[in-house]
């Protein structure tokens, strides 16, 4: 049994996990950070945004859409008279320096509309945050309130025609001039959001061709080229453009981090987008679900709401539910890295400290992104659905939706890319000897070798069914990566197909040992109407992740013994096996209610 | 200048409130709680008028214990220090006479509240506590130049204060109104008056560090029982559907045979 929780991040500090160590533990056993528990500021901040977005932005969404001018750099300077872009600049440099629940409750709140959800990402996420970790001291002065204001705006230039998802390939180069006192820059970038309005950007360069590094370059540079207006699919209001250097002089000081480090600040600077990514869509399948219940319910066919219809019920409750699995991941996720970080608040190592969290959880930074982008994906397109011709229609936001949820699974590292690191950096850590998944492997497949039946129920208590079906996801997701392991060993490097698989088990993993742990501590921590939505929403995910979870582990366990071993493989899984009889139909009924009560999502912070 | 400010914690009045089922109360399980729009525009004016003649905001809440979180919404947009009388539901009356004796000891040249709160509508605290007070009173004050004007952009207050007189353009039945009063005052806001700011990022931050000074209601020795009692509550009739006539003539007959209204 686990302890009466304390609502606090300190209970959460005690019990934390290092990255991906819920594959370790015992499913749905460790104190999380959730919802439940954000402090009244967490609420506050969350409410100014969603103000700001709806009063200020949102009524603006035709302007913002055609590009007018200076619409764009006006919302940024009005929201950064309200402080949005102090959240991750350190209280040194004039910020407030607060934790990432913050910069993601905001960036979540802010997502009502894509464009300038992505255009204030690139500003003071992308943009910003390479100078925040990496800049030296003299350029954060110099620079960071002009951030803070938004008088300067910025983005962050890492993608080239030739190199995309390959970044470290670019071909820029910086070489030291003669005098020794500027980088000259020459080469191209490409698809860089706020191309048009930046006035200043993060650059990838190779310094002589070789090393890695990144610069700040003034947009007004000399030898600087914006190109034209990228027309695109979605985000049609975010101004995305090439670059192209030619001769670019920028003093010498300008240099972020170190030469030959820059793969760091790219790859640090993308798992906190991956992170604030994360969020941000969710708050997207937010207000797309709210959407498509208000329509459901006042448009009519056969004499009846839509929203009475059975199968839009089921649509509506669907939604919901991948909003809660996204809206329990995230705030778990932001909660361990403040966790991690909450004791090197006044240290002077802060910007380190804050870079090392959040490296330890880039792996939930991708299932987040991975997961997220996904399940609004699936959203839109039943949101369209729901409204049917009505959603082809340019009149309705769900049209607009659909197209801006698109990019999501693309930038911030392709979906496919990201897969792939889940499995691969949960491998590496394991060989370095940081994370002890091997002898919990071999733990694992000895007692499935000896079991004659499936694991007995471990708790008790209204969600205990729940927590052992998380359990036996956990197992059968640590057995199959295991195994796949030890038989490819490097090899499984190659095994795409394989480790995308793998990937999947383990988003899932993730994703029930979460929602699970959450409802369960939201049982103490809520009101009773509350408290019984959470058992709904972690019974119906449960049931349904653990599902396909053994089905995708019967079919890796199928595709890596082709051979004799199978069978001995599949009795080993078998014993994972339990006869899930609780039905789930009922439930979403139940879920499906709510949200139509609500006019939408039917939790709230607030 | 000293401006004291009220703030009520109302229920969302996004959210459909449902009756209990005998009819006597609302049900609040559940239910979210906002500012009264009113009274932000109330604190919206007090800080208008502090950036132009100094002094300080304090802020007033009577009511639940968690009311305090409204009180902080107030001080992050800027007021200065809150009251919290800590209170069961009250009737305008008690509130009226409770505020008196805030007023009384804090010694403010103006009050300015919601002319009404939108959860029971009832317009009439800021009446009753002018008349216990003896005080002149400017009631739904509003803005001539309305909120999309160049004023409105400067963040201009709307109330005048000068030579020891406040000057309030109010709303009245069929046009504006302006009203010179003596200081000390008491207005109440209308919706036309301003356009509240948003609570900042380092306004929140700086809010959790002002002071709330609870008092419990009894600690005021009046005498607080309802003169209004709340008899039953009920959900408005449902409208009917309305129905599409093909032209002037059928909407004519209409109005004298169904309607009966020509
Ligand atoms: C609207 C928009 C805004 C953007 N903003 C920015 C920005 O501000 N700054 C910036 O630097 N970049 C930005 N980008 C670029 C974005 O990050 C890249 O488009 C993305 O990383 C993918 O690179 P690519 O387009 O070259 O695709 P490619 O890398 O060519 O990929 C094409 C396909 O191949 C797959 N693939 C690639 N490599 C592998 C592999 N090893 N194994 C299996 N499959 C693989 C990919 O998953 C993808 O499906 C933006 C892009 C867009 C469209």
């Amino acid at each position: 049994m686990v302890a009466q929780p304390k609502p606090t991040l300190e209970a959460v500090e005690e019990q934390l996990l290092p990255g991906a160590g819920f594959l370790l533990h015992e499913a749905a056993s460790k104190e999380i950070f959730t919802a439940e528990r954000f402090s009244d500021e967490h609420k506050a901040f969350y409410k100014t945004a969603v103000d700001f977005v709806e009063k200020q932005v949102v009524p603006r969404h035709k302007d913002i859409e055609h590009k007018v001018d200076g619409v764009m750099p006006d919302l940024l300077r009005k929201a950064g008279e309200l402080g949005f872009h102090m959240v991750d600049i350190p209280e040194a440099f004039g910020g407030l320096g607060l934790d990432k629940t913050t910069t993601c409750l905001v960036s979540e709140a802010l997502a009502r509309q894509g464009s300038f959800s992505v255009a204030i990402g690139a500003h003071n996420g992308i943009g910003m945050l390479p100078l925040v970790f990496f800049g030296s001291d003299e350029l954060k002065k110099e620079w960071l309130p002009k951030f803070a204001d938004a008088s300067v705006i910025g983005a962050y230039a890492l993608t080239e025609p030739g190199s995309g998802s390959d970044a470290l390939a670019a071909k820029t180069t910086a070489v030291l001039s003669e005098d020794g006192k500027h980088w000259v820059l020459n080469g191209s970038k490409m698809w860089i959001t706020n191309g048009h309005i930046a006035d200043v950007f993060t650059v990838f360069a190779k310094i002589d061709g070789k090393k890695f590094s990144a610069f700040l370059v003034p947009a007004k540079t000399p030898g600087l080229s914006i190109g034209r207006e990228e027309p695109k699919m979605g985000i049609r209001g975010s101004s995305t453009t090439a670059l192209s250097f030619d001769n670019v002089k920028v003093p010498k000081e300008n240099l972020l981090g170190e030469e030959g480090k820059g793969h760091k600040i790219a790859f640090n600077i993308l798992n906190m987008g991956r992170l604030r990514l994360g969020v941000a869509v969710m708050g997207g399948c937010k207000m797309i679900l709210s959407v498509a219940t208000k329509y459901a319910k006042e448009r009519k066919q056969f004499g009846q709401s839509l929203s009475e219809f059975r199968i839009i019920q089921q649509k509506l409750a669907d939604m919901a539910v991948a909003t809660y699995c996204g809206e329990s991941t995230s705030y778990r996720t932001t909660g361990s890295v403040d966790a991690a970080t909450a004791k090197a608040k006044d240290s002077p190592n802060l910007a380190q400290k804050l870079v090392d969290a959040i490296e330890e959880y880039n792996i939930e930074a991708s299932i987040m992104k991975v997961s997220g982008s996904e399940a609004l994906d699936y959203i839109a397109d039943e949101a369209v659905q729901i409204h049917g011709g009505y959603g082809y229609s340019e009149e309705y936001a769900v049209e607009c939706a659909y197209r801006d949820s698109r990019i999501n699974r693309i930038f911030e590292g392709t979906n496919e890319i990201n897969r792939m690191l889940i499995p691969g950096t949960i491998l590496k850590r394991a060989m370095k000897g940081q994370l002890d998944i091997m002898p919990v492997t071999q733990e694992i497949q000895e007692s499935l070798h000896r079991a004659a039946s499936p694991v007995p129920q471990q708790g008790t208590g209204p969600l205990a069914e729940e927590q052992q079906l998380a359990e036996l996801v956990r197992k059968a997701t640590v057995y199959t990566l295991g195994t796949a392991a030890m038989k490819l060993m490097t090899e499984l490097e190659k095994e795409q197909e394989q480790l995308t698989m793998l990937a999947d088990m383990i988003i899932d993993a993730y994703t029930i040992d979460t929602v699970v742990r959450r409802a369960m501590q939201a049982q103490n921590e809520t009101n009773e109407k509350a408290a019984a939505l959470h058992r709904l929403f972690a019974k119906v995910a449960a049931v349904e992740i653990y599902d396909r979870a053994m089905a995708r582990a019967r079919r890796i366990v199928v595709e890596l013994f082709p051979d004799a071993d199978q069978y001995t493989r599949f009795m080993e899984l078998k014993r994972l096996h339990l006869d899930v009889t609780a039905p789930v139909v009922v439930l979403k009924r139940q879920i499906a209610e709510a949200v139509i009560e609500a006019d939408g999502y039917p939790l709230s912070y607030v | 200048m000293k401006i004291l400010v009220t703030v009520k914690r109302v229920t969302d009045y996004e959210r459909k409130v449902k009756i209990s089922p005998d009819g006597l109360s609302l049900v609040t399980e559940g239910m979210n709680f906002v500012p009264n729009p009113f009274d932000e525009i109330a604190v919206e004016e007090a800080l208008r008028l502090q950036k132009a003649h100094g002094g300080e905001v304090v802020v007033i809440s009577i009511g639940h214990k968690d009311a305090s979180k409204e009180i902080r919404q107030a001080l992050a947009m800027g007021a200065d220090r809150g009251i919290h009388v800590i209170a069961e539901e009250l009737d305008p009356d008690a509130v009226a006479r409770l505020l008196m004796k805030i007023v009384e000891e804090e010694k403010p040249e103006l009050v300015i509240m919601g002319k009404q709160a939108t959860d029971d509508d009832a317009n009439q605290a800021g009446q009753l506590l002018a008349g216990y007070l003896g005080w002149p009173q400017a009631t739904f004050a509003s803005k001539v130049e309305g909120l999309d004007s160049e004023a409105e952009k400067a963040q201009t207050p709307g109330v005048v204060i000068a030579g020891g007189e406040a000057t309030v353009i109010r709303e009245i039945d069929g046009g504006l109104e302006t009203l010179k009063l003596k200081l000390p005052a008491i207005v109440t806001t209308d919706l036309r008056l301003n356009h509240p700011r948003f609570a900042s990022l380092p306004g929140i931050m700086k809010a959790k560090k002002k002071p709330i000074k609870e008092v419990p209601v009894a600690s005021f020795g009046v005498d607080i029982t309802p003169k209004v009692r709340n008899v039953k509550y009920a959900e408005p009739p449902a409208r009917k559907a309305g129905v599409k006539v093909a032209d002037v003539a059928e909407l004519v007959n209409k109005l004298k045979t169904e309607a009966k209204v020509i």
